[in-house]
């Protein structure tokens, strides 16, 4: 055989052949897919609070509602699994819905099997939980301390592991070093938010005691284990399949997995096939989100640039519960910590907490965005520490060409590289002295511009051992050696000799059957559209692994890879099939055109299917080391990829490419709004497989890092409660505000992959945001120490770093006013109307439930439940969200009849709320003044979707029962409002009000 | 409008790309909804149903519109067109065609909503400008892409319904 073909369509940017069916609405995703008959909806009863015990769950209303089959708790869901396996040595349960405790807004509570999704939803507002709100803790440093409410009392603290870790000799090269510098990041939580939403249908067979769940879950497969030892049976009880089609996961898409064990219970109890279809609301407050971080970085330093030493200590929250495969986040890139340098010396200390957060998962950049801010932040201040130049700091440090294959210091192989010439050629055909010269044409004008760096590793096909890092070497040794990253295809041919390719690689929209395609094609000398390719699964047909799925950038440099040894080892069979029907020696056989022929003859051919098709048509004709040639499977693992070593080595993932990146921004003069004015970004991918699709991944790669810059943040207030529920309050980038980034590449083929291919999908998520960052740096400080920058960037951020304080107001403003900073979402205000009646007659009104009931606003009925206590039922609507709640009020301080505290909490399906208010009185000439000053805080739902509606809505309710309160009083003279009030009770009462 | 109960099923009728349709539905669903799970018009999709994404734009008489924000009755004697009556079965149209080449879509989930806006735009203005372009785009979500390509497609597919070259 001639391996003498050109391989001429792999490296096109040929046309994707997915797109006519995703142009034409004929893709064929989760919601659209057929569902048996009498398949039924599911909808979730979700906790509005941050942190409380659950006292009971009563769902005797719900369960009698129309349509409503089912209603489910989390003890019913219990009762039927296990735990989730949880990846660190704790004692903590970790349960896909809560059982005793919430510990998340949004977290699962309860959920209703019902005939179609509005009555689902209806009935889902019908279940009456009761909630003891406990103290919450957001902040991961905050969740370390000794006083700190703590989430899993089983664990006694917060801190849900702790490693240190130690490589080369970091203590003595602190000590010879001219200079240990170090900083503070904080990184924000964000998450890439597909547009299409969580999806699952599931049923259960009794009879075999097995579940059958379609997810638009993305992998690793290793979760396929999760879910079947949660659900209590063999895997090969749970047959885990995804759509054709998914729309977007950026890693988002395997937080989808406790919802196939919900799922799956919710289809058994009900006896039914269920469907569930997540909506906005959930997705943003309850799927998953990348972890935040607080980390503090050293560098010892000699005093020339050279970094001989790092010293990270890193605090990761990963929210609520540590869900598989977390706390992956923070190991991900245990042997890249060094990123681009050649650093030998490192000391790593590693902290993983719990908050009442969302809990994490995985996220485009995965682990990149949260390490690289801290390294090239600390780059970007090690120069002007020194005076330095910037370039020449990151110049002086880079892994020198050569050193390929590199072992970091805390043990990955570096595949391939040569950052110097990368770094020089991006700075050269990407124009920085054009940029040099447009900020200082922007400075000597005045105007606020700078120029920002950074260089990154992008680890791509992830070590399936590398978060055993996360154990100690002795435990490591008791659970058995985990490595590898299992690669899997299929290709077979069919009796008309056309050709499939199977991979169980679930794409988002990559276009990975394209790719194959081409792979395939090239190999057997075929037209692109010769060869069909399917890349869903179905786990009980297809071939599979735990490292299968669509993540850790693995699809070019490992799906692609075992593709290409598949099709090489069956186009090896089809030679010596060929050989002998054309009488030639196999090493004579040419695959060209839809034919197999003699190098040396062209006119001795038979067409490609004849040949491929023999094995179905006449096996006896197969030459005798040939066996089949109608399907063949490989399993494609890397040897590189070994287990962690006994001092904690990690060769964390397979490939490493080579970002650098630089930027220009400009900050507004007058509106400290920050606009990219030029970006360029030079990949070192490897070989490139595909051009328009490796920039198509850059670019949107880049998008959202440009989003997790200067819009995204998931916003919690200090009670726990979720203020970013909407598309409105979560914003993600625009058309407007993306520029299109100059992408240079330079390729230094991969020699640990069969094709020479890296990953690139994830590396702008993780070089964008530090360079917009260092860049903003640039421009608020040119020189010496720049202040701290906490993405996203904002104006308001900004400004005042830029203009000072905004001076305090000079008269006190008596209007209704939100704090989003320390205490949940607090509204403050206060104000005063007059009314016509004695301060008496006032203040035995305000503790009249009578009074009360007719003067508030929305009010189904007040009760007095003790001398100074009242109990209330309300409708109150903020914007769209209109909801009943039940309030509890409390009458304190009481100076009769000069002056009241109100506190009270308020209680929903759509939310929660609390506050207190003080009320003066004091006589006017005909009547009283009443003085109110309130402070309130709101939470659960109309937190989330109504943040920016609440300071009307607040003002318009108080205003609304002084009105009342006025028009109850009012019309004549004080002496006689007793009595017409009393009348007007009356009337009310036998009125019978709703 | 006829006076509607709550929790009975009304029919509605409308034209759906160009054929009379006629689904009993309740009052409150949604036209999303009603295409995708009534009519079995699955290429409209759905994205956050609260009118910020863009992905469920539809063309009611001709004008793009938000279908996660009308009730199913109110399309009650419209003209509604989708995704699917873009192209033939076939063939594609220049817009989709230019996509096609522009590598303008990944995922393909927020294409639809993008492709009736721009859909919508050429036909009232034929030689819409890249800012007109960009201000349609601006009420679309697409986190895949990064804009540019889709950009580039809509200049392409406007200077080929123009009769031009297709390159921008």
């Amino acid at each position: 055989m001639k391996d003498t073909v050109t391989e001429k369509l792999l490296g096109q940017s040929a046309l994707r052949v997915e797109d006519p069916a995703l142009l034409s609405g004929r893709g064929r995703y989760i919601d659209d897919l057929p569902v048996a008959a009498g398949t039924l909806a599911l909808a979730f009863v979700r906790s509005p609070h941050g942190h409380a015990a659950i006292r009971s769950v009563d769902t005797a209303e719900a369960t009698q509602a129309a349509g409503v089959v089912a209603v489910i708790t989390g003890d019913d869901v219990a009762a039927r699994t296990r735990s989730m396996t949880v990846g660190v040595k704790a004692d903590v349960e970790c349960w896909p819905m809560a059982v005793d405790r919430v510990r998340y807004v949004g977290e699962p509570v309860a959920m209703i099997v019902a005939t179609d999704r509005y009555l689902a939803e209806d009935a889902a507002d019908l279940v009456v939980v009761d909630y003891a709100v406990l103290e919450a803790v957001v902040e991961p440093v905050a969740a370390l301390a000794e006083d700190a409410p703590v989430l899993h009392p089983s664990l006694g603290s917060n801190l849900i592991n702790e490693r240190s870790f130690r490589y080369g000799e970091p203590e003595a090269a602190f000590d010879a070093a001219a200079h240990r510098i170090g900083i503070d990041v904080t990184y924000p939580r964000s998450a890439c938010t597909p547009i299409e939403t969580y999806g699952v249908v599931a049923s259960y067979e009794p009879g075999e005691d097995a579940y059958d769940v379609t997810a638009n879950f993305q992998g690793p497969f290793s979760i396929h284990a999760v879910v079947a030892r949660s659900l209590n049976v063999p895997g090969n009880r749970l047959r885990l399949r995804t759509p054709p089609e998914s729309g977007g996961s950026f890693g988002i898409k395997q937080g989808v997995f406790p919802y196939m064990i919900l799922a799956g219970i919710a289809a058994r109890i009900a006896g039914a096939p269920v469907k569930w279809i997540e909506d906005r609301l959930e997705h943003l407050s309850a799927s998953v989100s990348a972890t935040n971080r607080q980390t503090r970085i050293e560098a010892a330093v000699t005093a020339d640039g050279r970094i001989t030493a790092l010293d990270w200590d890193q605090i990761e929250d990963c929210g609520a519960h540590l869900r598989a495969p977390e706390p992956a986040t923070l190991y991900r890139m245990h042997g890249n910590m060094t990123g681009a340098y050649d650093i030998p010396n490192m000391a790593i200390r590693n902290r993983v907490v719990l908050t009442n957060k969302t809990p994490t998962g995985l996220n485009r950049g995965f682990g990149g965005p949260q390490i690289y801010f801290a390294l090239e932040r600390l780059m970007d201040t090690i120069a002007r520490h020194l005076g330095l130049d910037r370039l020449e700091v990151i110049r002086r440090n880079l892994i020198p060409a050569k050193a390929f294959p590199y072992r970091t210091a805390s043990g990955a192989l570096y595949d391939s590289g040569d950052y110097a010439t990368a770094l020089d050629r991006a700075v050269a055909e990407g124009g920085l002295a054009e940029l040099y010269a447009r900020r200082d044409k922007a400075r000597a004008e005045g105007r606020r511009y700078g120029i920002g760096f950074a260089c990154v590793v992008e680890p791509s096909v992830s070590n399936m051992g590398y978060i055993t890092t996360v154990l100690t070497p002795e435990e490591r040794a008791k659970a058995g050696p985990k490595n590898g990253a299992q690669a899997t295809a299929t290709i077979s041919i069919d009796p008309l000799g056309s050709v499939t390719v199977k991979v169980a690689s679930v794409p988002q929209g990559q276009g990975h059957r394209t790719v194959l395609a081409q792979v395939v094609a090239d190999k057997f000398g075929l037209p692109l559209e010769a060869v069909r390719v399917l890349a869903d699964v179905d786990t009980m047909r297809d071939a599979w692994s735990i490292a299968s799925g669509n993540y850790a950038s693995r699809f070019a440099p490992a799906v692609a890879g075992a593709t290409e040894i598949a099709a090489a080892r069956l186009r090896d069979k089809l030679a010596k099939v060929a050989a002998t029907q054309l009488n030639i020696s196999a090493s004579d056989v040419l695959f060209e055109a839809g034919r197999i022929r003699s190098a040396g003859n062209p006119d001795n051919s038979l067409s490609f299917a004849r040949v491929a098709a023999t094995a179905h048509w006449s096996p006896g004709t197969l030459p005798d080391d040939v066996d089949q040639t109608m399907r063949e499977t490989v399993y494609w693992t890397p040897p590189e990829l070994e287990a962690p070593t006994a001092e904690d080595g990690v060769n964390s993932s397979l490939c490493h490419g080579f970002i650098f990146d630089f930027c220009g921004i400009e900050i507004d003069p007058e509106t400290a709004e920050p606009r990219i004015d030029r970006y360029v970004t030079m990949h070192d991918c490897g070989r490139i497989l595909h051009p328009a699709m490796v920039d198509g991944q850059v670019r949107g790669g880049f998008a959202q890092a440009v989003g997790a810059a200067f819009l995204e943040e998931y916003s919690y207030g200090a009670d726990g409660s979720f203020q970013s529920g909407t598309l409105a309050d979560y914003l993600l980038p625009t058309v407007m505000e993306v520029p299109e980034p100059v992408i240079l590449h330079h390729e230094t083929p991969s020699p640990f992959t069969p094709l020479g291919a890296k990953g690139v999908g994830e590396g702008n998520c993780m070089s964008t945001p530090v360079c917009i960052a260092n860049a903003v740096a640039d421009a608020l400080a040119p020189e010496g120490d720049a202040p701290e920058i906490v993405l996203p960037v904002t104006a308001a951020k900004l400004a005042p770093l830029i203009f000072g304080d905004e001076p305090a107001p000079k008269e006190p403003v008596s209007e209704t006013k939100t704090e989003d900073t320390a205490g949940g979402r607090k509204l403050t205000g206060e104000g005063r109307a007059v009314v016509q009646a004695s301060r008496e007659d006032v203040w035995r009104m305000l503790l009249d439930p009578a009074t009360l009931d007719a003067i508030i606003p929305g009010s189904h009925g007040v009760r007095k439940v003790g001398e100074t206590r009242f109990e209330a039922d309300v409708t109150l609507g903020v914007g769209p969200v209109r909801g009943r709640y039940k309030a509890d009020i409390d009458l304190s301080d009481l100076d009769p009849p000069n002056a009241v505290t109100l506190s009270g909490q308020a209680v929903g399906a759509l939310g929660t709320g609390g506050g207190e208010g003080r009320i003066t009185l004091t006589d006017t000439e005909d009547g009283t003044e009443i003085a109110y000053r309130y402070e309130a805080r709101i939470g659960g739902k109309v937190a989330s979707v109504g943040g920016r509606l609440l300071d009307g809505a607040a003002k318009v309710v108080i205003g609304e029962f002084f009105r009342a309160l006025a028009r109850h009083c009012g019309g004549g003279a004080s002496s006689g409002a007793v009595a017409r009030l009393r009348g007007l009770v009356d009337r009310i009462i036998k009125g019978g009000r709703s | 409008m006829p006076r509607l109960t709550k929790d009975d099923t009304h029919p509605v009728r409308f034209t759906l790309n160009g054929r009379p349709v006629s689904v009993r539905v309740s009052p409150r669903t949604l036209l999303t909804d009603a295409l995708r799970h009534e009519i079995g018009a699955t290429g409209t999709h759905v994205g956050c149903e609260h009118g910020v994404c863009g992905a469920c734009t539809v063309q009611v008489d001709g004008e793009p519109a938000r279908a996660c924000l009308m009730l199913a009755q109110q399309a009650e004697g419209c003209a509604i067109r989708t995704v699917e009556g873009l192209g033939k079965s076939d063939a594609l149209t220049p817009l989709q065609e230019a996509f096609r080449e522009h590598f303008a879509l990944q995922c393909g989930f927020c294409t639809a909503g993008i492709l009736m806006t721009l859909d919508a735009l050429f036909s009232r203005q034929p030689d819409a400008e890249e800012d007109a372009i960009r201000e349609a785009l601006s009420g679309h979500l697409c986190r895949c892409t990064g804009y540019a390509p889709i950009v580039q497609a809509a200049l392409a597919a406007r200077n080929r319904i123009k009769g031009g070259p297709i390159d921008a």
